[in-house]
């Protein structure tokens, strides 16, 4: 195993890349690498080796779509305790966001965890509380051990989990771009290993390495990729073997088994992708929000939200465009005024991109 | 939202499903170990609230150190 601080192995992997004079597009699903990336200029120091490593739909609270925002809304309009992490409640939907109606009076509580919320429901006995329980495969395994506990009955989550590997099919049959590799997300694999990834290999022959998030862990994952490049063999490999085990987390995958089901589900800016979202099995469905408040939320049903005006979030998720290039980046769409999703959450890359840039 | 951060665990609760996490710089927190087969010593990788993964303990240490160094050097600039 190699040195996580080991700064000659670091140089030595580039000037290993830069020898091969390469021209090749990587992608990553996870916004913690992009933080690492462009917070250590690793983004910069790959484009000069021939690489262009892009961030693709790889933030849960990105993904999640106005109509998810506009039930909590309504929700929260309808006098329910809303809860949900801090990234979500700033996120606008098409009147207002979570944060903004709180300043309205409405109930909304910025939570760490599920189980913070199931708290608040024991504390409120006489109140629904709800939690928007958002969250690739990572995050999944804690909304179903809080449910499988019993929490009480005025608790519910509206659920906007997704699970990758669907996404990552999605994105390479929509053949916006030619993609050479994927670094697959370190702590989405703790959970589910790596065989979930190994049909993108076979049926499309891509590169794949499963990266931790120190500088160290993204530049062996470049190297990885492109080894398999230069070798001509794809596979799915493992770098974060500290904390990634082929089989996964056994135990948190029966535990999202037993209480959820796969649906079809709608990202921002993709169409409705197959398999790609959960739903609570009906044993759970006392605990599932949109039935227990179907009536209450009847108004939204079949409609739709458009993107908000001049917003390319979307074409960010998808990585067909960088955040620079989004017009509203900088000036209009801003941290503390965000037009998209992107720009709010810590994981989105516009909000990474503003951070980390000089441009204020 | 996938962030997930080392810690080790030092007192497991009598009722087995929490424990609490020391994650090396002074702060400790309890964290849900329902989904980990863990013991005191061990080192896990924390994820809102829960802890997902056993680390190798190796790893996990260096980890740590580089965590404290980045800490420490970004406090000096």
């Amino acid at each position: 195993m190699f040195s996580l601080r080991d700064k000659k192995l670091a140089i030595e992997i580039v000037s290993k890349i830069k020898k091969l004079d390469v021209s090749l597009k990587f992608m990553h699903v996870c916004g913690t690498h992009q933080d690492t990336l462009v917070k250590h200029g690793l983004d910069s120091l790959f484009t000069d080796c021939g690489i262009k490593v892009i961030q693709g739909p790889g933030c849960p609270v990105c993904v999640t779509t106005t109509k998810e925002i506009e039930e909590m809304l309504l929700l929260a309009r309808k006098g329910k305790i809303v809860t949900t992490f801090g990234d979500m409640i700033q996120v606008p939907g098409k009147n207002g966001s979570l944060q903004s109606i709180k300043a309205e009076g409405a109930d909304v509580r910025t939570v760490y965890g599920i189980e913070d919320a199931v708290q608040i429901a024991k504390d409120n006995k006489e109140k629904d509380i709800i939690f928007m329980s958002v969250g690739f495969e990572t995050t999944t395994p804690m909304a179903a051990a809080a449910i499988i506990n019993t929490p009480p009955k005025n608790f519910s989550i509206l659920s906007c989990h997704r699970v990758v590997p669907p996404a990552l099919k999605s994105i390479i049959e929509m053949g916006e771009l030619k993609l050479n590799g994927i670094i697959e997300p370190g702590h989405v694999s703790t959970i589910i290993g790596s065989k979930p990834y190994e049909f993108i290999t076979k049926n499309y022959g891509i590169p794949q390495v499963i990266a931790g998030f120190e500088p160290l862990d993204l530049l062996m994952g470049v190297w990885l990729l492109v080894e398999q490049i230069e070798n001509g063999e794809p596979k799915v490999e493992n770098e974060y073997l500290r904390a990634v085990r082929e089989e996964g987390n056994i135990k948190a995958q029966k535990v999202v088994e037993n209480v959820f089901e796969s649906r079809d589900i709608k990202w921002r800016g993709f169409p409705v992708i197959s398999g790609s979202g959960l739903k609570l099995r009906d044993e759970f469905e006392e605990y599932d929000a949109r039935k227990k408040y179907e009536k209450d939320l009847e108004d939204l049903k079949n409609k739709e939200f458009p993107e908000p005006k001049g917003c390319r979030c979307g074409e960010v998720l998808r990585g067909v465009i960088s955040s620079k290039e989004c017009p509203l980046f900088g000036n209009k769409c801003i941290p503390n005024n965000p037009v998209g999703p992107c720009m709010v959450s810590n994981e989105g890359s516009c909000n990474i991109e503003y951070r980390y840039s000089n441009k204020k | 939202m996938c962030l997930a951060i080392p810690g080790k665990i030092v007192e497991i609760d009598s009722t087995k499903d929490h424990a609490t996490v020391d994650y090396g710089d002074g702060t400790k927190r309890k964290a849900n170990i329902t989904l980990v087969d863990v013991k005191t010593g061990d080192y896990v990788l924390v994820h809102a609230g829960f802890a997902i993964q056993v680390l190798d303990k190796k790893e996990a240490q260096e980890t740590l150190d580089l965590f404290r160094e980045m800490l420490s050097s970004e406090e000096e600039a």
